[in-house]
């Protein structure tokens, strides 16, 4: 919020920041709430069924039902676990999955921490997150769990790298990592001026990794149901179970958003005739854009298995993406300076 | 100046109530909900039959090659980042050193791939 970030700050002005922070947890929340219904929705819908349509017209109230009765549900923690980090898990999770939104803008003016280091302090909070699957799968003290902790963890460190090196060639074109930099340096008047097109490479090792760190079909090994019972979070139960599907979903949020800020032109309009459309509406479409994405395959692919997973991510991105570095250096080296 | 501290000041904010929310919810919900813990409940789980042996069992060696090889590329990474940022201000000198310190973390990738570290057998 611009105003007050400009002047020194009072504890009023702290307080107002509060404020507008919990409003901003609200609207997150409420995201969360109806994109699952929205996944459960088209996902039946995809495969001609209703989904869900009892709870409230045309079932809107499902997952505010869900959330309740996961609010009321007894909260077993098991004898044999670790409690204090059976306890610690799903907070981890969800701190850094709701402190990595700070950085985000949404439009020009409409944004929350101007940070230099935007898109650094991204991928470095979003890094904790594995610690926080292998804390909760060590601290069930259960097979199923400990194994799946252990292959969430593995997937995501090496989805990590390939994600991390695929947004350098963003940064090489901006020259920056200020998210809003990033956007203004995408501004062409033209769509062919955002970064998924010079990027290309970028983008699809990308979207290809961040579906994986968000432990979705088709890379959902972490959680798969038919092999692992349900992987790290198998022990909890209640609030507590809520809390990792909850980052989850807030990661889903920031994804997307940290998508359209990087490569699809934040709220540059995509055609120059086109600009009397706010740049919030234009930033809101790319946003469910890609959400949609995200559902939409998760009802067309099946899931791989953990050789394909790990030879995918060391064999196939890694080296496509440090490619795409080099690639991208080397004509700025010949065609821009 | 200002303006930079106060970014950070949202950045804690931020941080904070990723705090809050689990506390505040996580105590409301101990008010909710109902606590009649029973023997069977407390269990660990294991798809409804008797636990057997331990919980925190052998696992496989690769998941600590995995973790060697995230560290040696996590580190590229950081320096990848800020000569991303200063690319524009250097010179082909620059771009020459980094391609030479890729190729040296690549022939580690291209070893441990020689040496079947990245192929996935179930032991």
């Amino acid at each position: 919020m611009p105003p007050w970030l400009n002047e020194p700050l009072t504890w009023g002005g702290a307080l107002v920041l509060f404020l507008w922070a919990v409003v901003f947890l609200f609207i997150v929340l409420g995201f969360v709430t109806y994109a699952i219904y929205f996944e459960r929705k088209v996902i039946g819908w995809m495969q001609l069924r209703v989904g869900p349509n009892r709870v409230g017209p045309f079932g809107l109230f499902q997952t505010v039902a869900d959330i309740f009765k996961l609010l009321v549900k007894e909260d077993t923690i098991p004898r044999k676990a670790d409690r204090l980090l059976f306890i610690l898990a799903p907070a981890l999770a969800y701190i850094p999955a709701f402190s990595v939104l700070a950085v985000l803008p949404y439009t020009q003016n409409l944004y929350f921490a101007d940070l230099n280091v935007g898109l650094l302090y991204y991928v470095a909070l979003s890094g904790i997150s594995t610690l926080a699957i292998v804390l909760g799968g060590w601290a069930s003290n259960n097979k199923y769990a400990l194994l799946g902790g252990m292959r969430s963890a593995a997937q995501m460190i090496s989805y990590e790298v390939p994600l991390v090196i695929s947004v350098v060639g963003v940064i090489l074109l901006s020259g920056s990592l200020n998210l809003r930099d990033i956007v203004a340096a995408q501004d062409g008047g033209w769509f062919w001026n955002w970064n998924f097109l010079p990027q290309i490479i970028g983008f699809v090792v990308f979207i290809i990794a961040a579906v994986s760190e968000l432990n979705r079909t088709p890379f959902d090994l972490p959680e798969a149901e038919s092999e692992l019972v349900a992987g790290y979070h198998v022990e909890y139960s209640g609030f507590r179970f809520a809390f990792f599907m909850l980052s989850e979903y807030v990661y889903v949020y920031a994804i997307a958003a940290l998508t359209t800020v990087l490569f699809l032109g934040g709220w540059h309009a995509p055609a120059p005739f086109l600009d009397f459309v706010p740049g919030i509406v234009w930033f809101l479409l790319k946003f469910a854009v890609i959400v949609f994405f995200l559902f939409w395959i998760r009802a067309t692919f099946p899931r791989i298995r953990v050789d394909q997973l790990m030879g995918l991510g060391w064999k196939v991105l890694l080296p496509v993406s440090l490619l795409n570095v080099f690639l991208t250096a080397v004509y700025l080296e010949l065609f821009i300076k | 100046m200002e303006n930079y501290a106060n970014n950070y000041v949202v950045v804690a904010i931020f941080i904070a109530l990723g705090i809050l929310l689990p506390v505040v919810a996580l105590t409301v919900g101990r008010l909710l909900r109902p606590n009649k813990p029973t023997n069977p409940k407390q269990t660990t789980y294991e798809s409804g039959n008797e636990p057997v042996g331990e919980g925190q069992v052998r696992f496989n060696i690769r998941y600590y090659l995995f973790a060697l090889m995230f560290v040696i590329f996590d580190v590229e990474t950081v320096f990848l980042y800020p000569w991303a940022v200063a690319y524009n201000k250097l010179g082909l000198f620059v771009l020459v050193e980094m391609f030479v310190f890729a190729a040296m973390l690549l022939v580690g990738l291209l070893y441990a791939w020689k040496k079947k570290v990245l192929k996935w057998n179930s032991v």
